[in-house]
């Protein structure tokens, strides 16, 4: 029997609308002018999207950021409509797109679990008979009569899953839920996951992780520009997607029409290149091995002490670290019109492996030529840093490692050398 | 509409029995959040009320000599008030609820005319608590406490009915338009002196009183002030008419939420 059933869901957004505050006085405005420009806009967030999911299964989907995986959750789950397109869900339907849903500061732990499971679609008698397997699974017995004002945002985490987890729908859509908490909890998470599964509900999970969607996952619907690209055995639709990737980690990045940039355009950057060592084009970045980015420009007019400048961002949006001309005091006297470009070059790439963005610009004091945010995404693998010696070279240790050396005490034994161990641990 | 509307009406009603528990849920949340927060909890249900009472007495009732129908200006203001409190809470909370819970309605799928239902709803504790007081100042001003006072539940009926839908029409245009929530207090602030809070029915001049009628706030409010006093019966026919007005409101309220609720999560 078809648990769900998506018959060519489209769904379009205006764009700017979304961002704009309408007025009911525009709106007043607009109906005794109605001539006055329409804001056609709009982009595609799902395009003509057919599939059916057989009760039962769990099936898994994967896509780039902006894909449209999130907004097919919310349309599965009823949270917005589709433009155009029929949808058939059956059975009792919950959807887990944020952990802790509807929780109140002021409120207990307790009483956070009633409001949340009720949220979720659980019934009050459901929740009573599964509150101590709940208040059990988040590990929170000493706060649960605690406002959770008080709680860590990691309690907060758990509490909100181990409700989730709790849940008996026929059908449950999660997204992404995993990809917070420590490791030890996401563990935990999966193993809830796997439960679920083996409870016989239909269960359609959207992740970037892919070891765990071909783990939970026989099925994987993958979604590109918001059309089903792939649809098929996990092992097949993850590799296809994965190769895609490997396309687009390249060695150059065309920066002559890019979008989005800002500054006076007296200077362009046309080109970031990356090198290797031997000075031949580089697409795998490594973490503590060296990086050469070779910054091509072009100049329109005579520049003087023209600074140029590199920032890595975390892939939150955190500004890990930046490097110019400026700050090494590095003094350039003039760019003279025409092209050319400079190099720079990074002994030790401290970063964890995980994707970082690059914004890139130029300037002189008071001015900007270019400036390019987010220009381009980069993967960095993980490698044996720490000299072969250590470990633990993983994101989840922060987002740097720092190069640095341990020395003893006069007089306190230092042991053998340790047992080689897994670097990606 | 299409002929396919009416079944989905009739859709939307059992979805909204279906969640009727998170309903609950939602209102206990709203009340419990209230006197949690506040440091002095239930007494906010008191002292507005009660301030405003005050505030009438002196400035009304001895200043302006306002007619108050043979009985204590203040109680006579009071029985009026606390009626007028809760719907001007009612209308307030739910008229922004919808944005407030904007996280909910993004994240989670319920029927939506739940959030500005409950949010209404929950201002009933804040009306219980202040008719209480409302029995100690009869007492106090040495009134009959009459059976009238028993009608109250039956009377705030209609009134939750006619905060709820003018609540669902502002939270759903709150979504869309932003400057709604500038708008709220100034329609709630007109309906004050548009209905007979201050004032009884019978000092409005007679060529205004079919107006006065069309709002349904002064036939519900009246019949809360006439079942109190020992002086005046109630008019069951203004109250009649006013049920009427409220039941077309929140049918034409459903309408214009249910047509505008599949684009809250796209706005919101």
């Amino acid at each position: 029997m078809q648990a769900i059933l998506a018959d060519h869901l489209t769904k379009q957004y205006q764009l700017g609308a979304l961002h704009h505050e309408t007025m009911l006085r525009e709106a007043l405005v607009k109906m005794f002018h109605p001539r006055r420009q329409r804001n056609d806009n709009t982009i595609l967030a799902l395009n003509n999207l057919s599939f059916a999911v057989e009760q039962g299964e769990v099936v898994g989907i994967i896509g780039r950021n902006g894909a449209g995986k999130s907004t097919l959750l919310k349309v599965l789950s009823k949270i917005t409509y589709p433009t155009s397109g029929r949808l058939k869900v059956r059975g009792r339907v919950a959807s887990l797109i944020e952990v802790g849903t509807g929780f109140h500061d002021e409120l207990t732990g307790r009483e956070n679990i009633y409001l949340n499971g009720s949220i979720l679609g659980m019934r009050k008698r459901e929740i009573d008979a599964r509150l101590d397997q709940i208040i059990d699974f988040a590990g929170v017995e000493r706060f649960v009569d605690t406002p959770i004002k008080r709680y860590s945002s990691g309690m907060r985490l758990r509490l909100g899953f181990a409700v989730a987890a709790h849940m008996e729908p026929d059908v449950l859509f999660v997204d992404e839920v995993l990809a917070v908490g420590d490791a030890d909890f996401q563990k935990k998470c999966l193993n809830a996951m796997d439960d679920l599964r083996s409870g016989g509900r239909t269960v359609l999970f959207v992740s970037h992780n892919m070891a765990a969607i071909e783990n939970l996952c026989p099925r994987t619907l993958w979604i590109d520009a918001g059309k089903l690209r792939e649809d098929g055995p996990s092992d097949k639709v993850i590799a296809a997607y994965l190769s895609t990737f490997s396309e687009s980690q390249r060695s150059g990045y065309d920066l002559e029409n890019v979008e989005g940039r800002s500054g006076s355009g007296a200077a362009r950057f046309t080109r970031l290149e990356f090198l290797d060592e031997a000075g031949n084009p580089a697409s795998v970045f490594r973490c503590g091995e060296p990086l050469r980015a070779r910054f091509h420009y072009r100049c329109h007019e005579r520049i003087r002490d023209p600074h140029f400048a590199l920032s890595v961002y975390s892939d939150l949006g955190t500004r890990i670290f930046t490097v110019s001309t400026w700050h090494a005091g590095y003094y350039i006297a003039n760019l003279e019109p025409g092209e050319g470009f400079i190099d720079l070059q990074i002994d030790d790439l401290f970063l964890q492996p995980n994707r970082y963005y690059l914004s890139i610009w130029i300037s002189s004091t008071g001015q900007w030529y270019d400036k390019i945010e987010h220009c381009v995404a980069i993967d960095v693998d993980e490698s044996n840093a720490h000299n072969n010696q250590g470990r633990g070279v993983h994101a989840r240790w922060g987002l740097v490692y720092m190069p640095s050396r341990w020395e003893l005490a006069a007089g306190v034994e230092k042991g053998g050398e340790t047992e080689p161990r897994d670097v990606s641990l | 509409m299409t002929s396919a509307t009416r079944p989905m009406v009739v859709e939307w009603m059992l979805e909204f029995r279906q969640y009727r528990e998170l309903f609950f849920f939602l209102i206990w949340r709203d009340v419990k959040i209230r006197y949690k927060q506040t440091l002095l909890g239930a007494s906010w249900a008191i002292i507005q009320p009660f301030f405003m009472m005050i505030v009438f007495t002196l400035m009304f009732g001895r200043m302006a000599k306002v007619p108050s129908e043979g009985v204590p200006y203040p109680i006579f203001s009071y029985a009026a008030l606390v009626p007028w409190t809760y719907f001007q809470y009612a209308v307030g909370q739910s008229g922004n609820s919808l944005v407030a819970n904007s996280k909910l309605i993004s994240k989670v799928y319920f029927p939506r005319a739940i959030i500005p239902a409950a949010s209404a709803l929950s201002g009933v504790v804040d009306f219980a608590i202040a008719t209480v007081v409302l029995i100690g100042m009869m007492i106090y001003y040495h009134m009959p406490i009459t059976t009238g006072l028993l009608l109250w539940p039956l009377f705030l009926i209609p009134l939750v009915i006619l905060s709820s839908a003018i609540g669902m029409v502002f939270s759903a245009m709150n979504v869309k338009y932003r400057d709604i929530k500038y708008t709220i207090p100034f329609f709630i602030q007109s309906m004050l002196f548009l209905s007979p809070v201050i004032y009884g029915t019978g000092t409005v001049p007679e060529r205004y009183q079919m107006f006065l009628r069309f709002n349904p706030l002064v036939g519900i409010i009246d019949a809360f002030r006439a079942s109190v006093l020992p002086t005046r019966e109630i008019d069951w026919g203004m109250l009649g008419v006013a049920c009427i007005v409220t039941t077309v409101l929140f049918v034409v309220a459903s309408i214009y939420f249910y047509r505008t609720e599949r684009s809250f999560a796209d706005l919101i």
